[in-house]
């Protein structure tokens, strides 16, 4: 799960990073007054940046310094108008509802921190590079050298020797290691005891009196781990999310929308992934990925084909079902209702293989449902993609 | 011949709710021999025909079990895998999903630091069957067959295809297991592999791996180095966008790494042959094999 910078500053504040005096504004009127009250901290410097998950917000014009409050007022209208368009947010940009006001700071030097899972050795690795304020992904591809990572023990926490060896090795001065130390060290607590699965500060700046601050923050949460978290939980913001997959959550399916015209209903996350590229090998497009796992009820199916046609572009529907632990019988049974209660309008392949496959085909076949039935995997991505190109 | 399991393996069940219960008895249907249930507090009972104990310990001392599978909840995970290795379990399945990848992560420790030689496989996995022997977990039993193909795989439903494609032709499998979704996993496709390539009873193997990570790269280089029988893979996710989860915690593309035309062609430069549609992933193994 994602958060935003405010939410994120503030929580590692709690754990005693620096962060710089701001505050959080939803209109032009509410940001002059926010610089007015932070101007004097940034010598009459302040950034108004937008609060979107998405990053890269400053290459898509989210982030305006500002040096008045008329200035801070515009800034926060131009970037509320309409959606922010950044590398990461697609075309269609995402809505920007909220903008923090930040007192500017005197900036000497942009360095990187973050924190994230290495599957390789099973623990978290600190990262830390002399490279700040670029996409790490970035430094990582041309100067992978410039990235220095620690391996976070994760009962005993990052130990101080870890933190002043980053601290040398991104060239802080030896009078700035304690600084850091506290500071690598408050960032690994707020991973550690938060169950994030990213934490990261870039740029995380010095400033020209020597002072080391987190400039922005993201931090991303495990959401496995959410249960014992309530407080992080209530940070979600659902204007983030595709309402389509809040819903389909919210019944117990998994399901990314696509591009494609082809609605697919799958069992099994693996099996879903690989219907999509069957689907794709045989010359049509997915138009979602869709898990009604392994234990779906007649309702979940029901919700699951209302969720795949909420896309106008679907054009057909593919069922691809092993049935392991669910039955086909169960899934026949829910495919049945679900047709009959929401008058499927395109073309329905399925294709049943598995626990009680010969009985929930004959259900299939007596339910008078107009179901094109077929009987392997190749055959079912033909006749989907025959039938999605003969309605479309 | 197989890997990990065979029917001299004793098992014991680690969570007795709704699906442990059902779960087990599937398990003693199918032949596995299941020699009792976890249930604290509960010693003395008997649930599913099977008798309870109050921790693994004492169905260990009791059974001689070596081998423990967790339907326990997420949040009950890590202290079900770690009692299993103090009762001296060689193998812990854990099927439960949704452990915190910080509880696995710590488990993992633990486990280091004791010395621990247990085998873990999964979390968030359908576990292991040695056909005709011994089911661990929550696949159909019916659609195995015994025989001489060994199957690995991240995922469930997409194992039980392969399976199901093999077992069509008359393929028979050695063993067949599902490493599970999860960043963080006890048992790899490297682990499978080296398994699966000293076992006398598997001639051939099938890998399925999907999108996210670097397993299947690190799969391909053992295998150019290490694996002298034929592979066939198949790779899920081939088309699946940048950035997004797909069900699995593991699938997620994200910058350069764990793209699937990466894992595939890493596959290829190896030696593996590598089915471009899920449809195939048997017959590219009797390509390969010459079966």
């Amino acid at each position: 799960m994602k958060i935003h910078e405010y939410q994120a500053k503030a929580i590692l504040k709690e754990y005693g990073v620096r962060t710089l005096q701001s505050v959080v504004v939803d209109d032009p009127a509410s940001a002059a007054k926010a610089y007015d009250e932070l101007q004097e901290l940034g010598d009459g410097l302040c950034v108004v940046k937008a609060q979107i998950h998405a990053g890269g917000r400053g290459k898509g014009g989210g982030v305006k310094l500002v040096r008045s409050a008329e200035e801070a007022a515009a800034a926060a209208a131009a970037i509320l108008a309409s959606p922010l368009v950044t590398p990461q947010t697609g075309p269609e940009g995402q809505p920007v509802k909220k903008l923090l006001v930040e007192a500017g700071s005197s900036i000497a030097n942009e360095l990187y921190v973050g924190l994230a899972l290495d599957r390789s050795v099973g623990v978290p690795v600190l990262m830390a590079s002399s490279e700040g304020g670029v996409e790490i992904e970035e430094v990582a591809a041309k100067t992978p050298e410039k990235i220095l990572r620690e391996s976070v023990d994760p009962t005993m926490g990052l130990q101080p020797y870890q933190a002043r060896r980053l601290a040398k090795g991104i060239g802080l001065a030896p009078e700035l290691w304690n600084q850091a130390t506290l500071f690598f060290h408050a960032l690994c607590r707020a991973y550690l005891e938060q169950d994030c699965s990213l934490a990261e500060i870039n740029p995380l700046v010095v400033t020209e009196d020597g002072q080391l601050i987190a400039l922005d923050a993201k931090m991303n949460f495990d959401g496995s781990g959410l249960y014992r978290h309530p407080g992080v939980a209530e940070l979600r913001d659902l204007d983030e999310e595709d309402p389509t997959e809040v819903e389909a959550a919210n019944a117990g399916l998994s399901y990314v929308n696509l591009d494609g015209n082809i609605g697919c209903l799958v069992n099994g996350a693996g099996l879903a992934m690989a219907t999509m590229d069957l689907i794709k090998l045989h010359g049509g497009e997915p138009a979602n990925f869709l898990d009604v796992g392994g234990g779906a009820t007649k309702d979940q199916v029901a919700a699951a084909f209302r969720i795949i046609l909420k896309d106008p572009a679907v054009k057909g529907i593919l069922v691809n079902i092993f049935g392991g632990i669910l039955r086909c019988t169960t899934l026949a049974d829910g495919i049945v209702a679900a047709a009959k209660e929401i008058d499927l309008s395109v073309p329905l392949v399925v294709r049943l293989e598995g626990t009680e496959v010969e009985e929930g085909r004959k259900t299939l076949e007596e339910s008078g449902v107009a179901i094109i039935t077929a009987t392997d995997m190749t055959d079912a991505a033909n006749k989907i993609v025959e039938a999605a190109g003969a309605s479309s | 011949m197989s890997i990990l399991v065979n029917k001299d393996t004793k098992v014991i069940v680690q969570g007795m709710g709704s699906a442990g219960r059902f779960h087990a008895a599937q398990m003693v249907e199918y032949g596995t021999q299941v020699v009792g249930a976890v249930r604290p507090g509960k010693g003395g009972q008997e649930v599913e025909g099977l008798a309870v104990f109050d921790s693994v310990s004492e169905a260990q001392e009791a059974t001689q079990a070596d081998t423990s599978v967790v339907y326990v909840p997420a949040a009950g995970c890590m202290d079900a895998v770690l009692e299993a290795d103090a009762a001296g379990m060689a193998l812990c399945v854990v099927i439960t999903e949704g452990i915190p990848a910080a509880d696995m992560v710590k488990t993992f420790q633990a486990l280091k630091r004791r010395g621990s030689s247990m085998r873990i496989i999964g979390p968030n996995c359908p576990g292991i069957i040695t056909p005709g022997e011994c089911k661990i977990g929550i696949m159909p039993g019916y659609i195995h067959k015994p025989g001489r193909v060994g199957v690995v795989s991240r995922s469930g439903t997409l194992t039980y295809e392969a399976v199901w494609q093999l077992t069509e032709r008359g393929i028979g499998q050695s063993t067949c297991l599902g490493i599970g979704g999860d960043p963080l996993i006890g048992t790899t496709h490297v682990d499978a592999l080296r398994l699966f390539n000293d076992d006398p009873g598997t001639d051939a193997i099938i890998m399925i791996g999907e999108i996210g990570g670097t397993a299947e790269e690190e799969a391909a280089d053992f295998i150019s180095g290490h694996v002298n029988k034929p592979v066939a893979a198949f790779i899920a996710g081939q088309t699946a966008p940048p950035g997004k989860r797909m069900g699995h915690a593991g699938a997620i593309i994200s910058g350069g790494s764990g793209k699937a035309a990466d894992k595939i062609a890493a596959l290829e430069k190896a030696g593996a042959a590598v089915a471009r549609s899920p449809a195939d992933i048997a017959a590219t193994l009797v390509e390969v094999a010459g079966l």
